[in-house]
């Protein structure tokens, strides 16, 4: 019987632990494997802190990155998928807690909405400044590497491997980071607009 | 329900972006590794005033061997806590683990200041005492709660509040215990509160920054 048979005929928690090893010292395919079956469990923890539908996705991609940069903690003597939806219900407290944050900014601005008169071209400009500030200060808000892939690929419209080789980043990396960075943007503008 | 395709490109990057990582060893084995620094300290400090005078005092009054005793069970213990709490998926109960050691260390501690208010006499620390003390506990706790954080972020404590009063607790625990050996007093009320008030400031300097301190992970 070969290695990849006495993996499928394991119980999936112990058919993912060993997955999970083999991505610890370097197995691609084993790795992508076991992230794979992770989202179902992720989606699970997240479901269970009470996390809306339409967060799911956050929150499985969120814990996905935490997963890759603490992949050196888990310990194969032990349960995965106790270590996994340990991570997923932190991320999911995170997401709600960030949703809550959300959701004060936009009392806020509403509130300065029906207090601003934009009916003039001085009131307008006024608004567009604004705009722009809250754009500014929301990139800066991100995590840094997050920052980083915007102020690289979006502001100073560097190519990838141009921002690849002036950061010292994998251009993987920096992908990821954009397009998270992008949908935290999202999320925080949509409605407010 | 069919899940979404979105997390296949995410996992497809971080598959071209893994690299083998070196497994974090487990709780004890890094426990042992700080409590080596408490123990060069230990031994640095019993080269500098020696253990005769330690030895005098513990035969006079048990109480303060037991005491010490007691501290140094309390940062074993809350060290151990600590790593193990920035393992994810372990239980938070282990922040349990600490309180036998710290009701032995506090409880002799309290006898100690009762049998001096029964029987006085006794060499009483004064306040100039107590201020110097402080300043030990604060000074051989600052760097041993940074040795444990620099430890600890390693891994990725989940509940960061928790495993700074953790660290908190082991180096003001292994620094009192290490004031044993060049303590020149009995233990009296002034003593136990500057040990109260050295614990307080670092426990809750630790559970301040331990947000920001203990998660880089998560950032």
């Amino acid at each position: 019987m070969t290695d990849a048979e006495a993996q499928a005929s394991d119980s999936p928690e112990r058919r993912r632990a060993a997955w999970m090893a083999a991505a610890q010292g370097g197995d691609r395919l084993a790795y992508e494997r076991v992230l794979g079956e992770s989202v179902a469990l992720i989606r699970a923890a997240a479901r269970r802190q009470g996390v809306g539908v339409d967060q799911l996705d956050d929150v499985v991609q969120e814990t996905l990155i935490t997963v890759h940069r603490v992949r050196h903690t888990y310990d194969p003597a032990r349960s995965y998928d106790a270590w996994l939806s340990a991570i997923a219900s932190r991320r999911a407290v995170d997401a709600l807690r960030s949703q809550g944050r959300r959701g004060r900014h936009e009392l806020h601005d509403e509130f300065a909405y029906d207090n601003h008169a934009d009916t003039d071209d001085v009131a307008a400009a006024a608004e567009r400044e604004q705009e722009a500030r809250r754009l500014r200060d929301a990139i800066a808000t991100l995590p840094p590497g997050q920052r980083e892939a915007v102020e690289q690929l979006g502001l100073k419209e560097r190519s990838l491997a141009e921002a690849s080789a002036d950061t010292g980043r994998q251009t993987g990396a920096l992908k990821v980071n954009l397009h998270r960075a992008m949908k935290a943007l999202r999320a925080r503008f949509h409605g407010e607009s | 329900m069919a899940e979404p395709r979105l997390p296949e490109s995410l996992i497809q990057s971080l598959g071209a972006q893994l690299t083998p990582v070196r497994r974090l060893p487990p709780p004890w084995l890094r426990t042992a590794g700080w409590l080596l620094a408490v123990a060069a300290l230990a031994l640095a400090l019993l080269w500098h005033y020696g253990a005769e005078h330690m030895i005098r005092r513990w035969i006079a009054e048990p109480d303060i061997a037991v005491a010490g005793i007691g501290a140094v069970i309390t940062a074993v213990c809350a060290a151990w806590a600590a790593f193990t709490l920035g393992v994810p998926g372990r239980s938070a109960r282990w922040a349990w683990l600490p309180l036998p050691g710290l009701l032995m260390w506090v409880g002799a501690s309290g006898l100690g200041c009762l049998r001096d208010a029964v029987l006085p006499g006794a060499e009483v620390a004064g306040v100039h005492q107590s201020v110097d003390c402080l300043v030990f506990i604060i000074g051989l706790s600052v760097p041993l709660s940074l040795l444990l954080i620099v430890l600890v972020r390693r891994a990725c404590p989940l509940r960061p509040v928790l495993a700074a009063v953790m660290i908190g607790l082991a180096s003001a625990a292994a620094s009192a215990a290490l004031l044993e050996i060049c303590h020149g007093f009995a233990v009296a009320a002034t003593d136990l509160l500057t040990h109260a008030v050295a614990v307080a400031i670092v426990v809750l300097a630790n559970a301040a920054m331990g947000g920001r301190l203990l998660q880089p992970a998560l950032r």
